[in-house]
C-alpha cells in the first residue's frame, strides 16, 4: 500500500475570531471532531492497547478457549526464534536497500536531472515513474514476477549473453528490493522536485560564476538547502516501507523458504496461517513500536520549523 | 575558454538526456509484459511480440465471476471508504482549521503521528477484535477499518485545503448568527470542491489497490474486491493463463489511470500533488 504523509509542520493560524455563538463553550466548538476521534480510538488506540495486553498472552485461534497470561514468553520466544530474527534482518535490508538507498537516491537524481528540462521530457519521465507508483500493488507484483521469472522478459533479453536463471529464486531479496525501488521512487521524486523548485537559482548561478563545478554546487549549495526535505523524505519512506506486504507476498511469498520473509510476512504467517495470534500480536507490537519511534522522531523534526 | 564551456555544457546535456532516457526505459520495461501478453494468444511470461493479436484474453475474463462482481465490490468498498473518510475528515477539519487552541494543536499532532503507524501491524489486533464481535467477512466492517486507516492523512489534507478558504467570508455569517454547521455547509464547502475531490479520489485510489486489509478481513470470494480476487486468480490459474492475468490486470488498473488523470487535471499537473501534500 502506497501512502503519502504530510511534509510540513501544522501551520496553526493565529485566528481566534471564531463563531461568536457558543465561543464560551469549548466542547461544542470541537463537537465536529467527535466522529474522527471515535474512529481513531476504536481503530488505533484500542487495537494498540489490546495488542500490548495480548502480546503477553498465548491467545490462539485454534479452538482452545482459554487464554493464559504468559508474561514475557512471547518476547523471549521472539528473541530465540531464528525465523523472526532472520525476518528483522531482511526487513532492515529491504528498508535500507529499497527506500533509504534506492528510492531516495534515484528520486533525487531524477528530480535533479529534470530541472529546467523541456515540458515533453518532464511529462514522459514523471509520467512513467508515477505510473509505477499508481498501479495497484498486486499488479506491480505481477509485472515484476513476469519480468524476473525464468521464462520472463529479463531472461529473454539476457539470453543473448548466455545468462539465464529464475531471479526470484536465486536473488529473491534483490528482486523485491528492485521492484520496490521501481514502485516507490515517484514519492521521493515528487518531494525533491517540490523542494528543488524552492531553491533560488541565483545562488547556484553565482557559485557557477565563481567556478564551482556541478558536483560542488550540489554538495555545498543545493543539498544543504533541501536538507529538511531529505530528512523528512527518509523518515516517511522508511515508515512506508517498514510494513510493506503485498509486493513481496505476490512476488516471492517470502520464499524460497524464508529467504525473503520480512517481518510483516512472518507476522502474517504466524497470525493467520498458524493462528498464533498472541505471538503474531507481539510481533505487531514490535513493528508498531519501531513505527511509532520513527513517527515521533519525524514529528520532533517538523516541530523545529515553527 | 567560452567555446570550451559551451562544448562542456553540450556534453553534459547529452549525458543528462541519455541518463533520463535510460531511466524512462527501465521504468517502462516491467509494464511491457502486461500490455503485450494481454493481446497475445497463448501469452507467456516474456514480453515477446509475435504480431498475432487477439481479444480472447479480455473476452475470457469479462465474466461476472472474474471481473464484474469483484470490480463492483471494489467500487462499493473503495467508494464507501472514500465517502466515509471525506465526511469524517471534513467535520474534523473545520474546528482544526478555524479555531486556535491547544487541544486542536495536539489533535493535529496525533493525526500526524497516526499517519506514520504501520497499518499492517494494526491489522492483527483488529482482526482479533473483529473475530470476537463477528465482523470478519463483513463489507461494512471492512469499510469502517479502511476509513479509519485513511482518515489521518485525509483529515490532514482537508485541513490544509480548508485553510485556503478565507475566514473573513464566514465572519459575516457568524455575525448573522449562523452556527458552525451552516457556516461549513453554506460557505466553506462550496468553495473547496476541488479539495473535496482530491481527498475523495486520493482515498478511493489508495483503497482500490489495498490488498492486505480485504485479504485478511473478507473471506468469501463473492465479497472480495478485485485487489484480492486478482491474487487468487494469479495463484490458481496464473501459471497457465498469463494472458488472462494480464488482461485482468489491465482492466483492474484502468480506473486508477482514469482517476489519476482526473486528479492531475484538478490539481493542474502531477507536480502540484506535492503542493496538496505539503499544504
Amino acid at each position: 500500500m502506497t501512502s503519502v504523509t504530510p511534509l510540513q509542520a501544522p501551520a496553526v493560524r493565529e485566528l481566534d475570531v471564531a463563531p461568536r455563538r457558543g465561543s464560551g463553550n469549548r466542547l461544542a466548538r470541537f463537537a465536529p471532531l467527535a466522529p474522527a476521534l471515535l474512529l481513531l480510538l476504536i481503530f488505533f488506540a484500542g487495537p494498540m492497547l489490546w495488542s500490548v495486553y495480548t502480546a503477553f498472552t498465548n491467545l490462539a485461534l485454534t479452538g482452545s478457549s482459554t487464554v493464559d497470561f504468559v508474561g514475557l514468553d512471547n518476547f523471549t520466544r521472539m528473541a530465540h526464534d531464528a525465523s523472526f530474527l532472520n525476518s528483522l534482518k531482511l526487513t532492515l535490508l529491504f528498508v535500507v536497500g529499497s527506500a533509504v538507498i534506492g528510492q531516495n537516491t534515484l528520486g533525487l537524481l531524477i528530480a535533479l536531472l529534470l530541472r529546467g528540462r523541456r515540458r515533453l521530457v518532464r511529462s514522459v519521465v514523471t509520467g512513467l515513474v508515477i505510473a509505477a507508483w499508481a498501479v495497484p500493488e498486486t499488479v506491480a507484483g505481477f509485472c515484476w514476477y513476469a519480468f524476473l521469472y525464468r521464462t520472463g522478459t529479463l531472461n529473454a533479453l539476457l539470453s543473448h549473453f548466455g545468462i539465464e536463471q529464475n531471479w526470484l529464486y536465486t536473488t529473491p531479496m534483490l528482486a523485491v528490493i528492485l521492484a520496490n525501488v521501481w514502485r516507490g521512487t515517484a514519492f521521493s521524486m515528487l518531494v525533491y522536485s517540490a523542494a528543488l523548485s524552492e531553491v533560488p537559482p541565483d545562488l547556484t548561478e553565482a557559485a557557477a560564476m565563481d567556478g564551482a563545478s556541478g558536483w560542488q554546487r550540489l554538495r555545498h549549495i543545493t543539498l544543504p538547502l533541501i536538507r529538511r526535505a531529505i530528512v523528512s523524505n527518509l523518515m516517511l519512506i522508511t515508515l512506508q516501507t517498514l510494513a510493506s506486504f503485498g509486493l513481496i507476498f505476490v512476488m516471492t511469498g517470502g520464499g524460497p523458504g524464508t529467504a525473503s520473509q520480512t517481518t510483516p510476512l512472518y507476522m502474517y504467517q504466524q497470525s493467520f496461517k498458524f493462528y498464533q495470534l498472541g505471538y503474531g500480536t507481539a510481533m505487531a507490537l514490535v513493528l508498531l513500536i519501531i513505527g511509532a519511534l520513527f513517527s515521533v522522531i519525524y514529528l520532533r523534526l517538523i516541530r523545529l520549523e515553527d | 575558454m567560452a567555446d570550451l564551456t559551451v562544448a562542456r555544457r553540450g556534453t553534459s546535456r547529452t549525458v543528462t538526456y541519455l541518463v533520463l532516457a535510460i531511466i524512462a526505459v527501465v521504468f517502462l520495461v516491467p509494464f511491457l509484459w502486461l500490455v503485450i501478453a494481454s493481446v497475445q494468444p497463448g501469452a507467456a511470461l516474456s514480453a515477446h511480440l509475435d504480431w498475432k493479436f487477439t481479444t480472447a484474453n479480455f473476452r475470457a475474463v469479462l465474466t461476472p465471476d472474474t471481473i464484474f462482481r469483484p470490480v463492483l465490490n471494489s467500487v462499493i468498498i473503495s467508494g464507501g471508504t472514500a465517502l466515509v473518510t471525506v465526511l469524517v475528515a471534513v467535520l474534523a477539519a473545520y474546528p482544526l482549521s478555524r479555531y486556535q487552541s491547544r487541544f486542536g494543536r495536539s489533535f493535529l499532532y496525533i493525526i500526524l503521528f497516526a499517519t506514520g503507524l504501520p497499518i499492517t501491524a494494526i491489522m492483527v489486533p483488529v482482526y482479533a477484535m473483529y473475530s470476537r464481535i463477528n465482523l470478519i467477512d463483513s463489507i461494512p466492517g471492512t469499510i469502517a477499518f479502511m476509513s479509519a486507516a485513511s482518515l489521518p492523512f485525509a483529515a490532514w489534507m482537508m485541513k490544509n485545503f480548508m485553510d485556503g478558504v478565507p475566514i473573513s467570508l464566514e465572519e459575516a455569517a457568524w455575525t448573522d448568527g449562523a452556527g458552525w454547521f451552516q457556516s461549513l455547509h453554506r460557505i466553506v464547502l462550496p468553495l473547496m470542491i476541488p479539495g473535496l475531490t482530491v481527498v475523495f479520489i486520493f482515498t478511493f485510489v489508495l483503497q482500490w489497490g489495498n490488498f492486505f486489509v480485504p485479504f485478511i478481513l473478507l473471506l468469501s470470494p463473492e465479497k472480495q474486491p478485485a485487489s484480492v480476487t486478482i491474487y487468487t486468480f494469479f495463484s490458481q490459474y496464473g501459471q497457465v493463463a498469463y494472458g488472462q492475468l494480464a488482461a485482468f490486470s489491465i482492466l483492474y488498473t484502468l480506473p486508477v489511470v482514469v482517476f489519476y488523470s482526473a486528479l492531475s487535471r484538478v490539481l493542474g499537473g502531477a507536480f502540484s500533488l506535492t503542493g496538496a501534500v505539503k499544504g
